[in-house]
This record gives C-alpha cells, structure tokens and sequence, in this order.
C-alpha cells in the first residue's frame, strides 16, 4: 500500500477515536436524550470505517465486491420502499441481476460498456420485458421508478468503484485507490460536517418543503470545511493540481447535499422518516449513500476529464 | 443426528439466504417469548415466514420452536415428508374441522381416508384427538409456530383468521399466544412462484394474549391484535 494511502488511514482512525472521545464526553458532561442515538451512529460509523478499510486494504477485486454489496443493499432498500406492482415480481429479478453484470465491467476496466450498460441497455430491456409480462396499468410509473433506482443505486455508486479500474501510474501520490478514498472519505465528512455546522450553528432554514433539519449554515459550514480538506488532502491522494482541489470539494460539497436531499424528498413523497433500518443510528443504507450516488458520477467525471 | 441436520441446514443456509437475499427488520423485538410453552401466531404469506420465525431464536433454542403445519400438503410425498419432519421438525396437523368426525373421504378432492401416506409419521390418527400431539409439545415447554389464517392465501393480503387456534388455546389456557405481523415476505417469494426475489421483510411482534374463556372473544382478541399491528405498519397495496 501507498505510504501516503497508510497515513490517510491513520487520519482516519484518529478521525473515529476523535468524535468517539468527544461524544463520550458530551454524554458524561452534559447527558441529553439523543446520547444514545449519536453512540449508536458512532459505533456504526466504526463498523462501516472497518468494512470500507479492510476492502480497499486487501485488494481491488474485494473493493469491487464490496461496492456490488452496496448497490445491492441500496437498490434491495429502494425497491422495499417505494410502490412496486405485482406483475414486475420477475422483472425486479432482472434488475437486480444488473448488478454483478455492472461491477464486472469495473472489474474487466470496460469503460465503454460501463458507462452505457444501465443508461442504455437496460434502460431498453427492463421496459421489454415488462411488455412480455402485459400488465399496462401503471406501467410508465413502473419503467421510471425501476430505472430511477437502478440509475441511483448502481449506475451512480459504481463510479465509485470504477476509480479503481483507472490506472495507478496517474496518480503516483497515493493510486487508484487514493482517489477512491478521497471521494468516499470527502463524501462521508462532508454528511457530518453539514450536520455539525447546522447544530452548532444552524437558524434558517435552506429547502424546509424537502428536509426540514437542513439549515443555511449546515449547508455553507459543511461546504467550507469539505474544500479546505480536499485542498489539504488532494496533494497527498489525488493528481489534482493548482485549483483542482478546489473545485473537488466544491463538487462534493454541493452533490452530496443534493444527494442527501433527493433522497429526502423520495421519503417525503413516500411518508416514511428512514428508508430502512440496516445500520443502527442512520437509518438505512441509503441514508448513508444518498450523497455519494451524487459525488461518485460527479467527482469520477471531473478527475477523469482532467487526469486520464 | 435430525437436531444436527436442522441446525446445519439454518446455520450455513437459512440464516445467510434471511440475512442477505431478505434483510429482517423486527419491532418489538422484546415482546418475543424466550421460553415455551408459548405460541408466535403470524400471518401466512410465504413459505419463508416460517424459516424467518425460526430464525428469530438462537440455535441453541431452534430445536424448541416447532411450526405446526397442515399434514395434507407437507406429508403429501416422501421428500417433502422427510424435509417437514426431519429438518423442520414440523408438527402435522389435519387441516379437516374438528365436528366432522366421522371420515367422510370426497371423492371430488380425490380424498384418500385419513391415515393414507405420510400419516403413519403422525403420533396419533387425526381424527381421534387431532391436537395431542401439539397439546404435548406445549406441554413440554416448545415455542410453537402457527398460522391462523390457514394458508398463505393472497401476497401481502391479510386473511380471516380461523377458528382452530381457539381449540388449542382454549385446551391450553393459560399458554401465551403471541401475535405477529409479517410484511414483504409474500412478494419475495409469494404462493406459486418458485423464484425468490430480494426485498426487506419487516416484522411487528404483538402483546401476548391468552384464552378469553370462549371462543368468540378470543378470537375477536386476536384479529384486533394483528388489525393493531398491521396498522402499526401500515404501507400501500401490493398490486
């Protein structure tokens, strides 16, 4: 591994004790109702920190995998929520087997298949074979809705992983994997930093129609300090070069509010407060993935534009 | 040698297929009796409501917790027979009313008279006293599984509740019978289909309730319950 790649993951430990130690002391300083709560986030924060590490640690081919995991996860999340018709039963079945067909041009670094498998194959075959099924009532809801999810879930998320299939001689600082660890650590500091900046600081409301708890300064204090640690960090993980760095934590910052939000607003629109419960004090799994099915396409396009 | 086999079977296939293929969300989850005799009532929806109730208690309990299951379809051939019995440790039941006594084989449903097949596995013939052996289990302090909706019937559709969970309770009154509502199993893996499709099934365990001295009120009791927990759990038509 990278020495520069190591010491990110040190920073990131440090990162996890920090917020354990603090929240620990604000429970015996000053105990309140929601402890709980933050110890139980905290401690999944530790477990997904520990999955996320050792996967990027042991190889790429297992990073893949786990990438596939989550897509999985998210897109079983989505479809558990949102209104499905019986008659797609089966067709859910083919939407799902997208998944390992997708990570399998990650994994072969297929770019041209990558890129157009979802938006276009199966943006093309899923209808077909609802067609075969015949059922027509609500059957424009049904194409939008699935490939909605599909788009978000794996063609989104699989950015992510597909850092990995670019060349590590690129980026002699840190590797493939150091950008993949730029995005998903920017990504995942950038949710906290939004919602401590709002607690701390947090009066006007940005979009209460969508997501009541998210404030003015959530939104520009998570911003503010995402850039300035990607301006810190970029040197030591990324190519990303002079304003470069910038403009990759404004592009985090902002995509992973809008991620957030979006998936608010499906929730609003469904009338549920956590779309699911798989990680015990966020919610479900896309709670935690709504900002990187934003950052991932986002960040991969800008790096690969400028870089490979 | 049959309890190795079952904890075998849940262990490397059961608890690995819930857990990734489904992903179980239970609320309620300390209203779940630890020690029998006690009864989980659930809704039907799928053959995978079962395996998911078994799956609920560690292995060193599986063995306990029995399903009481409808000795018609789950005796009806020697693979299935030998699967119900020996991994699943079911407790057969005959599906026929207790008043008709007598038996009365219809030959529009090709009806074989009691005892045919399987039937020899059963401690006792079905029409004689057709819920000792379930008497006996609960006796002996098994957590059992039943279903008092009588089949699976439509996907994600709650059915009238019948009658025969009161003929147990009301011969085992002071039992518990803990109701729970079952949601997103019948559209993984509804009646008739073969293919399990992935989607989270959630769970919502009841307060107990026991024999209400008829049987009217107890099953009234009862459809209240689960009328409780499905609102609690309230989504939109599966259509």
């Amino acid at each position: 591994m990278p020495p520069n790649l190591q010491a990110a993951l040190y920073g990131i430990l440090a990162l996890l004790v920090a917020g354990t130690v603090i929240i620990g002391l604000k429970k015996w300083l000053r105990p309140g109702a929601g402890d709980h709560e933050l110890w139980l986030r905290m401690r999944s924060w530790w477990i997904m920190a520990g999955l996320f590490v050792l996967a990027i640690a042991v190889d790429r081919a297992l990073s893949i995998v786990f990438f596939a995991l989550v897509s999985f996860l998210a897109l079983k999340e989505y479809f558990s929520i949102i209104p499905t018709r019986r008659a797609d039963r089966r067709v859910l079945f083919w939407a799902y087997a997208a998944i390992p067909v997708q990570y399998f041009w990650v994994y072969d670094a297929w770019f041209g298949l990558f890129i157009i498998f979802i938006p276009v194959y199966l943006f093309l075959f899923i209808p077909l074979k609802m067609v075969i099924v015949g059922e027509t009532q609500g059957f424009l809801k049904a194409a939008g809705t699935l490939h909605w999810g599909l788009m978000t879930t794996v063609f989104s998320l699989s950015h992510a992983a597909f850092l990995l299939a670019l060349p590590d001689a690129k980026n002699p600082a840190a590797g493939s994997a150091g950008l993949l660890l730029f995005l998903v650590f920017l990504t995942q500091f950038n949710d906290v930093m939004q919602f401590v900046w709002g607690k701390l600081a947090g009066r006007r409301k940005v979009i209460p129609k969508v997501s009541p708890g998210k404030t003015v300064a959530g939104f520009v204090g998570g911003i503010a300090t995402t850039t300035l640690v990607a301006w810190l960090a970029a040197p030591y993980l990324t190519p990303l070069t002079g304003w470069q760095p910038i403009a990759a934590g404004l592009i985090i910052g902002i995509g992973g509010f809008v991620g957030d939000v979006t998936i608010s607003a499906i929730k609003r629109d469904l009338g549920i407060k956590d779309s699911g419960s798989l990680i015990p004090g966020h919610g479900g799994i896309l709670d935690r993935v709504d900002s990187l099915t934003y950052t991932a396409p986002l960040f991969f396009h800008f790096v690969y534009y400028l870089h490979y | 040698m049959s309890r190795a086999l079952q904890a075998l079977f849940f262990l490397l296939i059961v608890r690995p297929f819930l857990a990734l293929v489904l992903g179980v969300n239970l609320r309620h989850a300390d209203r779940l009796p630890q020690t029998g005799p006690a009864i989980l009532a659930a809704n039907h929806n799928s053959h995978l409501d079962t395996l998911l109730l078994m799956s609920l208690y560690p292995m060193a309990k599986l063995h306990r917790v029995r399903p009481v299951a409808a000795a018609d379809y789950f005796l009806k051939n020697r693979v299935i027979a030998w699967f119900a019995l020996t991994i699943m440790h079911i407790l057969p039941l005959s599906r026929r009313p207790r008043k008709a006594s007598t038996p009365q084989p219809s030959p529009e449903k090709g009806g074989h008279p009691e005892g045919h097949k399987g039937a020899n596995e059963m401690p006792k013939p079905a029409n004689e006293k057709p819920l000792a052996h379930i008497e006996a289990a609960l006796a002996a302090g098994d957590i059992l599984i039943l279903f008092p909706e009588g089949s699976r019937g439509e996907p994600e559709r709650r059915s009238a509740l019948k009658s025969g969970i009161a003929h147990l309770m009301a011969d085992a009154p002071t039992v518990p019978v803990v109701p729970i509502y079952l949601r997103g199993l019948g559209k993984a893996l509804p009646k008739g289909e073969w293919l399990p499709v992935p989607f989270f099934a959630d769970g919502w365990v009841g307060e107990p309730l026991s024999w209400q001295g008829d049987r009217a009120a107890t099953m009234r009791l009862l459809e209240a319950r689960f009328a409780e927990l499905e609102q609690e759990g309230k989504a939109p038509a599966w259509e």
